[in-house]
Order: C-alpha cells, then structure tokens, then sequence
C-alpha cells in the first residue's frame, strides 16, 4: 500500500482501530432493531459507511481488493430478492407479507416478546435491509469514487466524465 | 383471502424479485444468457395475470394481515380503474421488451436495461394498486428513478444531458407531491385514500366550499403531478428525456408512465380524494386545453422524429386531462351531471389505451427507422416503405390512429372527447379539440411524406427490413390500434365504462371497496 493513494497514515491508522467497531454497530442496530430503536436502514447505513470510511483513508484500489463492485451488486441483488422471497413466503399463513413465523403460529421461533429470538419474521426482514442498504449504498459511493479517480487521472483536456461499468454504451 | 385476491400482491412481487434476479444472473456466467428471456416471461405472465382480474370482484386488500378496522395496514385497490391500466402497462412493457430483444443488441449490459425495465414496470402495477397517497408517491418516485437511469442508458452526453433535466424537474415535481401528501396527512391524519376522502369531506365549508388548507395541498399535488404528466408550463423535460432514452423505453416512457405517474394519479387524486369540485375541473380544462394546443403547434415544426412524437405525446395527453377535467366539472355543483360526465371519462379513458397501443407504436416504428437509416432527421430519410414494409406498414397505421382518421381507434376516442366537450357545453372547446386533430393529421402526414415515400437518401438506400422479435412487438401493437376502434362495443362494456364508474363515484368509491 503506497502513500501515495488515500490520507495521511493518521487516518489510516485510525481507520484500521475503529472501521471493524463500526461494522459490527452497524450489525448490532440491525439485529436488534425489533427490540430497540434502529433497524435495518439505520443498520446498512452504518454498515456501509465503515466501508465508505476504508475507501475514503486507503484509496478505491485498496478496497476493492477486500469487496469488489460485482460483489456489492450481488449482495445487494440476493438481499432484495431474499426480502421478496421472505414476504412471499407470507402465502404459507394467508397473504403478503404476513408474519408466518410469529408467536402462534407452528413456525414460531420466538419466546417471549422481548428476547433476540422473538419478533417472527420481523428480524429477518431486517437482516436483509442490512445487506440491501449496506451494498447498495457502498455500490454507490464506488461508483461515484469512481467518477473522481477518471477525471482525475486523465488530466485537464481530457473529457473529465470516465463511464466505468457505465451502461448501454453502443458496440457499433 | 380468496384466490384472486391472492393474485394481486403477485402482480408487484414477481416483476421485483425478477428485477433482483436478473442484477444476480448477470453475474453468474452460466445463467447470464437468460436474462432477457426472464425478463420477458414476467411481463408476459404480469400480463396474463392481469386479464385473469379482469372479470374477477377484488375487494380492497390489506397487506400483511391488517384489517380493514385499522386505519394503519397497507391497502392494496384493484378496482375496475387499476385493472384498466394493469392491463395498458403490462402490455405496452410486454410489446417493447419483445421489441429490445433484437433492438438492444447494438448496447453493452444489457441485462441492466432488463432489470431497470422490469423495475420500472413493479413500481407501475404497484402505483396504479396503491390504495394510500404514500404508497403512491413512494411507487410514483421507483418508476421514475428507474426512468431517470433508462434515459440515460445510452450514456452520451445528450443523454446525460436530458437525464439530468429530467431528474432535476421530475424531483421538483416529486418533492411539491410529498408536500400535497403531508399537508392532507396533517388535515385528516390519515394516508389511506378513502379516509382521506371522507376526512376532507368533514372539512368543507359551507355552501360546498373548499377551505384554503385542502386547496393548498390539492394545488400542490396537481401540480406535482401535472409535472409527471408535462402538462403544457410543466412540459420542458419531456422533448428532451423521451427521444433521448433507447426507442423500447421512449414506448414505455411515453406510452405509459406519462399515463401512469401523471395522468390516472391526478384522475384518482382529483375524483376520488378531493372529489370534484369546480376550481379543481377549471385547472384540469386549462392544463388539458393548454398541452392540446401547444404541444401539437410545437410538433409541427419538429424534423427530428422522435421529438416530433414526444411533442405530440404532449398534445394527446392534453386530450385525456381536457375530456377528465370537463367530467369533473359536470360532476361538480348541485345537480351533477352524470351521463355527459361518463361520455366525457368514455372518452378520456379510451384515448388513454389508444395513444398508449399507437404512441408505443409509433415509438417503436422510431426505433427501427433509426437503426437501419441511422437518422434521426426526416429530412434525411425517404422511401423507407418499400425498403422495410413491415415497419412501415406498422408505422402507417398508428400514424393515422394518432391522426385520428376514421376507421382507426384514434378516431373514435377523439369524437367521443369532443361530443362530450360539446354535450359539458364547451363547444369552443370542442371545435378547438377537432383543429388540433386537424393539425395532427397535418404533422403525420409530412411523417409518411419524408419518411416513408419518396426518393431514398444516402442513408436510407441500404435500410433493409427490422428483426423478427422487432417486427413482431409491432404488429402486434398495430392489430390492437386497428381492432380497438371497431371493437370499441366491447371494450367499453369490459374496460371503460367500470373504469368510468369508478372515477364518477368520486369520493365514496373507495371506501367500501371496488365497485
């Protein structure tokens, strides 16, 4: 890792100490975020800006070596299809969505109201949200670190937009 | 929960997981080549599924297992209204994803396109079954986020360019809907449509009057919407952001989501929320006959072709707001009107199935005229008839559909628009409505000149026929302009006249459910 790509070794350093910590806060809201406040959203949000932080100290290249962008895109994808797997799943109790894991009924994982284990489907809901949220919005933030480093490295009279995964471009 | 209850969610779940589906195929090399295939199988069975409603009595559906008694649950509203445009949107998306099989072949990432397509085409079923504004506005921004991606797709700079436009507006138009959505949410405290409906109703004033708080809202929702729609002051983005995006998505874009997002929203919101009232059928009438009137005057200028059809996507879609807003000001005041209001919503809504089946169409006729000739600019066609017959056979028919000459289904949508304007007692109107279908036979008719007949150009000598799956998507969309007309009896009994019902219940129809 040069010195030359991301900040000074301060950020680095301090990078290193407290991104895992995020992470794992990131993870905590999100699983308890039926019990308390949080949840999935706030959960991926947090998640995601540990990511955010190892790009913004090491550089693009750096973390792309830890997750790719193909690996953000499917993360993302699976998470939003597990979420409308799980409310499909819902037609086994009588409808959309329904909570066909919840106290009464015979898929019940939960105890008492209050525990971790409790909430029915509730918690996995969240757990995907986490997945979707943090994959989708560090997919982003790459994309648009992306945009930078092209218009950076191609210098001044250079078109300052590079496409990278850009879309649709025409073969012909 | 009866069997085609169960159906409904499907129609918005399916389309979803397949969007995810397809971002994840993609990405495994052995299931990458089956992307578009799904793609079109979803659609085809949305379509299919949506048929299969048609006949069927939906009540309101409650997501998740709430009740009717809580005012909290997610409501899902398959009325005779919703059906009608599941069955225009899943069909016009069927016909242009049939038609970007070949179409998008000249592009990288395909499978992109596909699963922001079948994005777009969820978040559609999904706007036109909400049952609460929110679910509206949340399903009305999915759309056009997907849209916004769509128009850019082509990623050269006039495609950013008119993306970007199209972002900045369509969010302003957005964030004014939100705003309509928070202050009726702060008047009634509630967010389902028939609760917001009978709250408003315990709000009015005396003598019928609307106090300044619904108004406030209600002018930011037409307003927001009117945007979404490109009424005439609010219409700048669409000349750039429909020709912009690849020809299967100026279909949709014009096709449908000009329809869905803008027109049936403000239908719903304006007869079935507000409930109609006479400033708010005053506003309808001046948008509808502004778009009417200028839209088709900027058309005529136009030699790019693809802008010269958005301009006129402006123009018919004034049609459809003009018709809505003379029902509405029928249905207003003491004594309602009801049998000039249902010709006049006769007429709205069938001009809306038409110019969705010709405009798509006409789009995608676009399409592979710019593909074979490689121009935009009718100038630099020619004699394209004789070089791809099926095109222009295809595009011959939906531009006299649009023209609205007599046996085609522009035709009869148009007369029955302006006999309802004639019979609501606006026959300056209806003498202004049958001008502008006059101007757009003018418009259409220097279409088939330079574009179709002629000497060949440089560029178009060597055109040769479209595709099988391209020619396919296109006639089928020519059988339904040519059979729409004469099958309008039918039509109307199945499609038409519930939908119309729906609309002419206006504040009580969604409380007790579908009628």
């Amino acid at each position: 890792m040069n010195q030359h790509h991301g900040m000074t070794l301060i950020v680095k350093n301090t990078t290193r100490l407290v991104s895992g910590f995020i992470a794992v806060f990131g993870v905590y809201v999100a699983l308890t975020g039926h019990l308390s406040p949080g949840g999935g959203f706030a959960g991926g949000v947090i998640l995601a800006s540990a990511g955010i932080l190892v790009v913004l100290a090491f550089g693009r290249e750096f973390s792309q070596r830890l997750v790719t962008e193909t690996q953000y895109h499917l993360y993302d994808s699976s998470a939003m299809a597990a979420m409308i797997i799980l409310a499909l799943l819902g037609y086994l109790a009588g409808g959309f969505f329904v909570n066909f894991m919840n106290a009464t009924s015979p898929q019940s994982v939960g105890e008492s109201v209050g525990r971790l284990n409790s909430g029915g489907t509730i918690p996995l809901f969240n757990l995907a949200i986490l997945v979707k949220v943090a994959g989708g919005l560090a997919g982003v933030f790459l994309a648009l670190a992306a945009f930078r480093a092209g218009g950076r490295s191609q210098g001044a009279d250079a078109p300052s937009v590079a496409l990278p995964g850009g879309a649709g471009e025409k073969e012909d | 929960m009866t069997p085609m209850e169960a159906i409904v969610p499907l129609l918005v779940a399916l389309p979803l997981l397949t969007a995810a589906g397809i971002v994840a195929m993609a990405h495994v090399r052995p299931l990458a080549k089956f992307t578009s295939g799904v793609a079109v199988g979803v659609v085809a069975v949305n379509l299919v599924l949506s048929l299969v409603l048609l006949p069927a009595r939906v009540g309101p559906i409650y997501i998740g297992g709430w009740s009717a008694a809580s005012t909290l649950g997610i409501q899902i509203n398959c009325d005779a209204l919703a059906k009608l445009m599941l069955i225009t949107v899943n069909l016009v998306a069927l016909a242009s994803l049939v038609f970007s099989l070949s179409y998008m072949r000249q592009f990288t990432k395909v499978w992109m396109f596909m699963s922001l397509l079948v994005f777009m085409v969820a978040a559609m079923n999904a706007l036109v079954l909400a049952g609460d504004l929110f679910n509206l506005f949340v399903f009305l921004e999915v759309a056009a986020i997907a849209s916004y991606a769509l128009v850019a797709f082509g990623c050269e700079a006039e495609e950013l360019e008119a993306a970007f436009k199209y972002l900045v507006l369509g969010t302003v138009g957005s964030t004014l809907i939100l705003l309509g959505v928070g202050i009726l949410y702060s008047l009634t405290g509630q967010l389902n449509m028939g609760l917001v409906a009978a709250g408003l109703r315990k709000l009015t004033l005396a003598g019928g009057k609307v106090g300044p708080a619904p108004l406030l809202a209600a002018a930011c929702l037409i307003g927001g919407l009117a945007l979404k729609a490109a009424m005439v002051p609010f219409h700048a983005w669409l000349p750039d952001a429909h020709p912009s995006a690849p020809a299967p998505i100026s279909a949709m874009l014009s096709g449908v989501l000009i329809k869905a997002s803008g027109v049936y929203a403000m239908a719903r919101v304006v007869f079935n929320v507000l409930g109609p009232s006479g400033p708010y059928a005053t506003v309808l009438m001046t948008l509808g006959a502004l778009s009417m009137v200028v839209g088709v005057l900027l058309a005529v200028g136009q030699w790019d072709f693809k802008r010269l059809l958005a301009y006129h996507s402006i123009s018919q879609m004034g049609y459809v707001v003009l018709a809505l807003g003379a029902a509405a000001h029928v249905l207003s005041g003491p004594s309602p009107q009801v049998a000039v209001a249902s010709v006049c919503l006769l007429g709205a809504l069938f001009h809306l199935f038409n110019h969705a089946a010709f405009k798509s169409l006409l789009f995608l006729s676009s399409g592979a005229i710019e593909q074979q000739a490689h121009t935009r600019m009718l100038k630099e066609m020619g004699g394209l008839a004789r070089r791809m017959p099926v095109t222009g056979f295809c595009c011959r028919i939906a531009a006299l559909s649009i023209a609205g000459v007599p046996p085609f289904n522009g035709f009869f949508s148009k007369l029955i628009i302006i006999v309802g304007l004639a019979m609501a007692g606006y026959p300056v109107l209806a003498a202004l409505a049958a001008f502008v279908a006059f101007v757009t036979l003018l418009s259409f008719v220097k279409v088939q000149r330079y574009a179709l007949e002629g000497q060949p150009s440089a560029s178009a000598a060597a055109a040769h026929e479209a595709p099988f799956s391209m020619g396919l998507a296109m006639v089928v969309l020519a059988v339904i302009c040519l059979l729409a007309g004469p099958g309008m009896m039918v039509l109307r009994d199945w499609l038409f006249e519930p939908a119309g019902r729906v609309l002419m219940a206006g504040s009580a129809a969604l409380i007790g459910g579908a009628p």
